[in-house]
């Protein structure tokens, strides 16, 4: 079926496909209408599921943490300063090695006290052991959800997921998605099944345990490998997912228009969209410009990048977030990746949208004139702003 | 593409129709379509806007709508430079008025209703969202009436739907034998 609803709808529609057996959750701006979504199906009867309107986001994921730790599938979700509420319980919930799935609406963080979209709330959270993906529209968003249980509950990784997706720009706007048959998502997603770590009432466990210095560092690498190697999953989930629905997203990153590109612009979320567009009126020009879209930050393709991008004389990376006192945090990680290969191409870090500012194609395609200029320019580029730099 | 923006005040209708014209072009028309609202808090009686893109082809465009083929104003108290910013050199502006005359700016096509009369004939209330949408389907020849009043079928509850598309239709005929 095919419905013309937003992004917020669109992760409603997928959680409510997925069948998750707890909602716990706090509204905030600009993730509300998904929870609002999330709590009128639980209330007509079309989703099966509790739902919990908690007192806090940190209360929110404590009790997704509970639901998981009986092997029951938790969903939940958040944004901005909720988001940064939350995060004492992040690093808790992967360490344990719980599959909870999170839609986090990327949004401003204070101060200034700002509503609309950017992506400083989730780049704190890059250390945190969760999966994060990036989406870049509604439908994207709706399949998401379906694949994070199916990745986050593979025996391999068992990690939790965060689904990204901009605030606004994505969550607010209304476009075509088509939702999935009910039956082909059961085929597709089936029941949870934690054996090992699940605590019940005639099996009592002790869960988010303590490790000292004897034990802690080999509970971090186990962790770290099976993030590293969650990789393989999350390919081989939206190969089974193409199969199964039609639509691919390529696994941890698509590329456009990159194979003979001499530039290439790196973008997260929905400004992949409009970086589409540029990049077609570009190539028409006969301009040999391309976009990578960077679906997955952790884990990140690190080695992915290199193969793509070994031959290009020149990558931006569009990042819509500071890390104050260096540079946009995205721009680190390539820069990080692309450093040990033989020949390392220019770099260029593009800041834009902060705070939900607008990003014309106009300073996109200034982007790629600039990376294809031969002129020195600084490697940090401010996209539309007023203020001295 | 199509580009549409709306102007008029929270509570009036102008994202809803903004969202059910996307509605009516993709779900019940061939087309794709995307509808967002001036992003942000969200106040009853401050000026808001809405945009629908239509198009063929997917959209991917997620920037700001900066040039309109059309622009309706729900609200006459919000005319100011603003209306005309970014109109298209062909655009059309679409204005609800009982004074047209207060509304002649040469080079630009400016085609006025009096909506908020029809809609309290028709729905009892003045609210104008749906007159101005036939007034648009009629002007623009980009969509067919018949997907508008799907589009409406599907989202308001049936005795409320049968008056909007009553409605609607006559706005339709009024700007059609206007022209």
């Amino acid at each position: 079926m095919r419905k013309f609803i937003s992004g917020n709808d669109a992760v409603a529609e997928g959680v409510r496909l997925a069948r998750p057996h707890v909602i716990s959750a706090y509204p905030i701006t600009p993730q509300t209408i998904a929870v609002e979504r999330l709590s009128e199906m639980v209330e007509d009867g079309s989703l099966k599921a509790e739902y919990m309107h908690v007192e806090s986001e940190h209360s929110a994921m404590a009790a997704a943490m509970g639901v998981s730790s009986v092997g029951a599938r938790a969903f939940t979700a958040t944004s901005s300063q909720g988001l940064l509420y939350m995060a004492e319980c992040l690093p808790y919930a992967s360490g344990a090695r719980m599959p909870i799935v999170m839609m986090n609406a990327n949004r401003a963080i204070a101060t200034p006290w700002n509503i609309y979209g950017d992506q400083m709330d989730s780049m704190f959270l890059l250390n945190s052991g969760w999966i994060q993906v990036y989406v870049e529209d509604a439908q994207e968003a709706l399949d998401m959800m379906i694949q994070a249980y199916k990745i986050a509950e593979h025996p391999q990784v068992l990690a939790p997921m965060m689904v990204n997706l901009d605030g606004f720009v994505l969550t607010h706007t209304y476009e075509l998605v088509e939702i999935p048959e009910q039956d082909k998502v059961d085929a597709f997603l089936p029941p949870i099944q934690m054996s090992k770590q699940v605590m019940a009432l005639d099996d009592p466990k002790s869960l988010c345990i303590s490790a000292g210095n004897d034990f802690n560092m080999e509970f971090k690498i186990k962790q770290e490998r099976d993030l590293q190697n969650s990789v393989s999953v999350i390919e081989s989930v939206d190969h089974e997912f193409h199969e199964a629905f039609g639509r691919k997203y390529h696994g941890m990153m698509e590329c456009y228009k990159t194979e003979d590109a001499d530039v290439v612009l790196i973008t997260t979320g929905s400004i992949t969209g409009t970086t589409r567009i540029v990049v077609d009126q570009m190539r028409a020009e006969g301009k040999k410009v391309g976009l990578l879209k960077l679906r997955y930050l952790r884990p990140f393709p690190a080695e992915q990048l290199r193969i793509a991008l070994r031959d290009v004389k020149h990558v931006g990376v569009l990042d819509k977030n500071i890390s104050f006192g260096y540079e946009g945090t995205i721009f680190t990680n390539v820069n990080s990746a692309l450093s040990s290969l033989d020949t390392v191409p220019k770099t260029t870090n593009y800041i834009g949208g902060l705070g939900g500012r607008d990003i014309t194609k106009g300073n996109i395609e200034e982007a790629f004139e600039q990376m294809m200029s031969s002129d020195h320019h600084d490697k940090i580029q401010y996209m539309n702003v007023r203020c001295e730099q | 593409m199509i580009e549409v923006r709306w102007h008029g005040r929270g509570g009036q209708g102008s994202f809803t129709i903004a969202r059910l014209l996307g509605m009516a072009a993709s779900v019940h028309g061939n087309a794709y379509a995307q509808a967002f609202p001036s992003f942000g808090p969200e106040r009853r009686g401050a000026p808001v806007l809405g945009f629908t893109r239509i198009d063929e082809n997917k959209i991917t465009d997620r920037s700001e709508v900066d040039a309109c083929d059309y622009v309706v104003v729900l609200d006459e108290t919000l005319w100011g430079d603003n209306v005309l910013n970014g109109l298209k050199p062909n655009g059309i502006v679409l204005i609800n008025t009982e004074t047209p005359e207060k509304y002649k700016i040469d080079n630009v096509n400016i085609i006025a209703l009096d909506a908020t009369s029809l809609a309290l004939e028709y729905l009892g209330r003045p609210i104008t969202n749906t007159a101005m949408m036939g007034a648009l389907v009629a002007a623009g020849d980009f969509i067919q009436l018949e997907s508008c009043n799907n589009a409406i079928r599907e989202s308001m509850k049936e005795n409320i739907a049968n008056k909007n598309i009553a409605l609607m239709a006559k706005a339709y005929e009024m700007i059609k034998e206007g022209k």
